[in-house]
């Protein structure tokens, strides 16, 4: 059980934040463009989902599976996207509490709250990295090899 | 024999004075500073929108709300984050007939407490960082709004009401397509 990486993306598509804990293969692309297909990705995901949806729901695209890993996507109200890459075997609803964990103790606590953040600009911040490393590895999800 | 209770609501009643008297300590430097009323009006304005958009996120942090199908049902959400950031419960009231337009309506200004404005500062809106805020809030929630005081208690009105106007909906900026 296991979490790969993280990504933070705000409503313009801008990647606020990357960190990985256990990435074993990288792309070729540098990191500003791999950004920018993720996030080109999810968003026609989202339409696409919506657009083919049986029933009306108010939750659209949360994961998507591979043999490999999972990616799993995590949306606020304010439009902020979590994408969270996990191994297969975690357990989906440990992982959504995760990322909301992830958003209203970590996010909100040190990234809104700090005055040294600006919206729209990548956190540098030293401090939400390092809580929220602590915050991940000691979940019951995070498991290193 | 202790009273915890009762100390709880005297910290939470001493920490809501500190708020208006930091805040009235500002309202009186930036009045120093810029000396034109419609500038502090301006700048209050935008402090509170710089407030609103990241308050939000608290707010929906702690609350844990779902998107709202109308405007009714936001304003009752900002009635909600109203009452949990300044401990007042406003009233909604006066809804225009196209349900777009709304009024929040205050027994006194919720940062004057121990405030009274001078003569010369009648065109002074002093709570305008409380409009700022919430359009800034909504903004970040897709909302694009217009926040105005109608009445003010520190201008010798009844009430504190504002007023706020859906203007119309954001939509998310859609990444460029593939080269």
């Amino acid at each position: 059980m296991t979490v790969h990486n993280l990504y933070i993306f705000d409503r313009h598509g801008t990647l606020l934040f990357y960190h990985e804990w256990l990435r074993r293969k990288h792309t070729s692309m540098s990191k500003a463009e791999e950004a920018k297909l993720l996030y080109g990705m999810i968003f026609s995901l989202k339409s696409f989902v919506n657009k083919l949806s049986p029933t009306i729901s108010k939750e659209g695209f949360l994961s998507y599976k591979t043999s490999n890993y999972r990616l799993n996507f995590y949306e606020t109200v304010s439009s902020l996207k979590f994408i969270l890459n996990t191994d297969n075997e975690t357990n989906q609803t440990e992982i959504r509490e995760l990322l909301h964990g992830i958003y209203t103790q970590i996010y909100v606590e040190y990234a809104v709250k700090s005055p040294m953040v600006n919206p729209g600009e990548v956190i540098t911040s030293n401090l939400f990295r390092n809580k929220l490393n602590q915050y991940v590895q000691s979940s019951s999800i995070f498991k290193t090899h | 024999m202790s009273r915890p209770s009762g100390r709880v609501t005297d910290t939470k009643k001493v920490s809501g004075e500190l708020f208006s008297l930091t805040y009235g300590a500002l309202v009186a430097q930036i009045l120093k500073d810029y000396e034109n009323v419609d500038d502090v009006n301006r700048q209050l304005e935008k402090m509170g929108y710089n407030i609103g958009i990241r308050i939000v996120e608290d707010f929906l942090a702690r609350t844990n709300t779902t998107k709202c199908t109308d405007f009714r049902e936001t304003s009752e959400k900002v009635q909600h984050a109203i009452k949990l950031f300044l401990n007042v419960s406003p009233q909604i009231t006066s809804w225009s007939a196209a349900n777009d337009e709304f009024s929040l309506v205050f027994e006194t200004n919720p940062v004057g407490e121990f405030v009274e404005l001078p003569d010369n500062c009648n065109n002074l809106r002093y709570a305008n960082i409380l409009c700022g805020a919430i359009r800034g809030a909504l903004e970040m929630v897709h909302l694009e709004v217009a926040c105005w005081f109608v009445q003010d208690t520190l201008t010798g009105d009844n009430v504190t009401e504002i007023r706020i106007k859906y203007l119309k909906k954001i939509e998310d900026t859609v990444p460029p397509g593939d080269d």
